[in-house]
């Protein structure tokens, strides 16, 4: 029984794709910088391409760190679900496979952070 | 005429016969339909008469000893309010703590008294009835002083104008509320163990004694009455929720792992909760009690270890998130203040950058972490708000699904890496904190899938007033937030440097010491 309860206890997922009015919730977090506290949560069409996840979603989210400037996106280093993976930036998030509240890691070998510390 | 009088009754003949003897079986109906919570969870109980009352105090007398306290703590309120006690606070900047406990405790004493309500009718033994009947009425009383207590400083300062409505819309009061409603939707012992054992208990000096000693070292006679004024409630809460251990631990073997397994997820979750505490007392008090580290050693890992060796002989052992603390005390106030400064856009308190000399405390307090990983945060920070750039991060973050922190805590073996955790149900993906926040989802999936969490329920449209047009033109999401939120942008959030806040209290306390 998937909980303790004195009768049937079945519900919906609160955050099931289908409420998100034709959004998908990727969240993406970038290792060994620290100055964000915490990954992000982001909401993007399905149909959208990958490069402009990076462009625009990853520039608002990132854009504040010195680093972020200098990423060689041909070098960064990903990981889905905490598998590596190479996406396609031509391709869009579903066609990437990218499905609703995956996890994108990047890491970005060279830059360490804010003096060097990870930050 | 002579009269007979009786002998008075002594204490014991009267809570005799004003509990126990007021029970009996029902005949027209059979007990377990009139009492059908207290099977389900697997808890084992075969002689309710082996409950052992933890205090014996009639109705009457506690009407009078709470009506005594209410007295005292109403007359000592007044006095300091009459008295513009508020600017005799260390600084206006402690207000924010104020703020942070208004937002999230009051609630919590509600919720208790909702919970030991429920217990006081579901429970089968008249004396846990009334004994839970009475801690109701206590949560129901901090409730209240609590909110009265703090009125006064609503007056002055801003961010505390809502908080009623607050606590079911602002993001970071979800992990507050949904801590409670795990609790309450449980079963009975389950939520004995929640509230009555692991955090009335175990957990409660670490927020009391912090938070009121906080109170008392910063001027703040308001916080510092409703503290003390329940106190002595707090010590009869936690000799019931011991009692209520020892009671299934000694009713069945089959008790045991039930027992061990709610004590895990609770002292997980409450000491996820806590750590909001240690972030008060490590940054928010302008005038320091103690580090975070100190006082979970003291009141967890010492005072705590004598009680789960004391119940080592009905085979419970140390809950598990006692390792992850281990590791955890040195890196939580930090990561959780880091996040709060930077979210400090988006709360109805005002965050801001240690001084030099917090700083320093804060080396010497920590001193194998907070210079190697912390204090360069703050240093780049200062500089950048020197410059102008003051860092707000506007992206929502990612929030555990069971705790519904974000997810800003790192790994016990490398304090650079974020720690991720997921997991799949029924085709959908989760993700978490912690190991602990896991188990608890995976242990109860369906129960957690329902998790309201805010930066979901945003993008949803479940955080905007009745009315508005999400898909219009010109629609502002952060501004529709706020609008739910009830949270004026530029006053209630934002730096405290240059806050509406500081600027009233330096000139209050001017006129008040000067002509």
């Amino acid at each position: 029984m998937a909980v303790s309860a004195l009768r049937t206890y079945v519900f919906e997922p609160a955050d099931a794709e289908k409420n998100f009015h034709g959004l998908r919730i990727v969240y993406v977090g970038w290792d060994k910088h620290l100055m964000f506290a915490s990954p992000f949560m982001l909401a993007v069409t399905p149909d959208s391409s990958f490069g402009d996840l990076v462009a625009k979603n990853l520039a608002d989210a990132y854009g504040a760190h010195p680093d972020f400037a200098k990423v060689d996106w041909s070098k960064v280093e990903w990981l889905k679900n905490s598998q590596p993976w190479t996406p396609d930036f031509g391709k869009s998030v579903d066609a990437n496979g990218i499905r609703h509240k995956d996890l994108l890691r990047f890491r970005t070998p060279g830059l360490a952070g804010i003096g060097g510390k990870d930050i | 005429m002579d009269m007979k009088a009786n002998k008075k009754l002594g204490l014991k003949e009267r809570y005799a016969l004003m509990t126990r003897d007021l029970e009996w079986d029902t005949t027209y109906e059979p007990m377990d339909k009139v009492f059908p919570c207290t099977s389900y969870e697997g808890i084992k109980i075969h002689d309710w008469d082996k409950w052992q009352d933890p205090f014996r105090l009639t109705m009457d007398a506690y009407w009078k000893y709470q009506a005594e306290k209410e007295r005292k703590l109403y007359a000592i309120i007044d006095a300091f309010n009459q008295n513009n006690g508020h600017l005799g606070v260390t600084d206006a900047r402690y207000l924010n703590a104020v703020k942070l406990f208004i937002g999230a405790v009051p609630h919590l004493e509600y919720m208790a008294f909702r919970g030991f309500s429920h217990l006081g009718r579901q429970m089968v033994g008249a004396g846990p009835r009334v004994a839970c009947l009475m801690q109701a009425i206590d949560e129901l009383r901090h409730y209240q002083t609590q909110i009265h207590s703090i009125s006064n400083y609503n007056k002055y300062y801003n961010g505390m104008h809502d908080f009623a409505n607050q606590m079911s819309r602002v993001w970071y009061l979800s992990v507050t509320k949904s801590f409670f409603d795990d609790a309450y939707t449980s079963g009975p012992f389950e939520f004995m163990v929640a509230i009555g054992f692991s955090f009335e208990y175990v957990l409660t000096n670490l927020l009391f004694v912090p938070f009121i000693s906080g109170a008392a070292y910063n001027g703040d006679m308001a916080a510092m009455t409703f503290g003390f004024s329940a106190q002595s409630d707090e010590a009869r809460h936690m000799t019931l929720g011991l009692e209520c251990i020892k009671f299934m631990l000694e009713q069945d073997p089959d008790n045991l792992p039930i027992v061990q397994r709610w004590m895990d997820k609770w002292m997980h979750r409450g000491a996820r909760i806590l750590g909001v505490i240690g972030m008060m007392m490590d940054y928010m008090l302008p005038k320091r009690v103690m580090s975070w580290q100190e006082a979970w050693e003291a009141y967890y890992e010492q005072n705590g270890s004598a009680l789960f060796n004391d119940l080592a002989r009905y085979g419970i052992r140390p809950p598990k998130v006692g390792q992850l603390a281990a590791f955890e005390k040195e890196h939580i106030s930090h990561q959780l203040w880091a996040g709060f400064y930077q979210y400090g856009a988006l709360t109805s308190f005002h965050t801001w950058i240690p001084s030099d000399e917090e700083m320093d405390w804060l080396s010497s307090k920590y001193p194998n972490t907070f210079d190697k990983y912390y204090r360069p945060r703050w240093e780049y920070w200062k500089e950048e708000a020197k410059q102008g750039r003051r860092f707000y991060n506007k992206t929502l973050p990612m929030l555990c699904q069971t705790c519904q922190i974000p997810l800003l805590f790192t790994e016990p073996d490398d304090p650079t890496q974020i720690s991720y955790r997921d997991t799949e149900y029924k085709g959908e993906h989760y993700h978490f904190c912690s190991d602990g926040c896991k188990e608890i989802f995976e242990h109860e999936p369906e129960k957690y899938i329902q998790s309201w969490l805010p930066a979901h329920q945003i993008v949803q449209g479940n955080s905007f007033n009745p009315g508005t047009d999400p898909t219009a033109p010109d629609f502002d999401v952060v501004g529709a937030v706020f609008q739910h939120y009830n949270m004026q942008h530029g006053r209630d959030n934002l730096d405290f440097d240059g806050s509406e806040d500081q600027k009233n209290f330096a000139a209050w306390r001017a006129a008040a010491t000067k002509n």
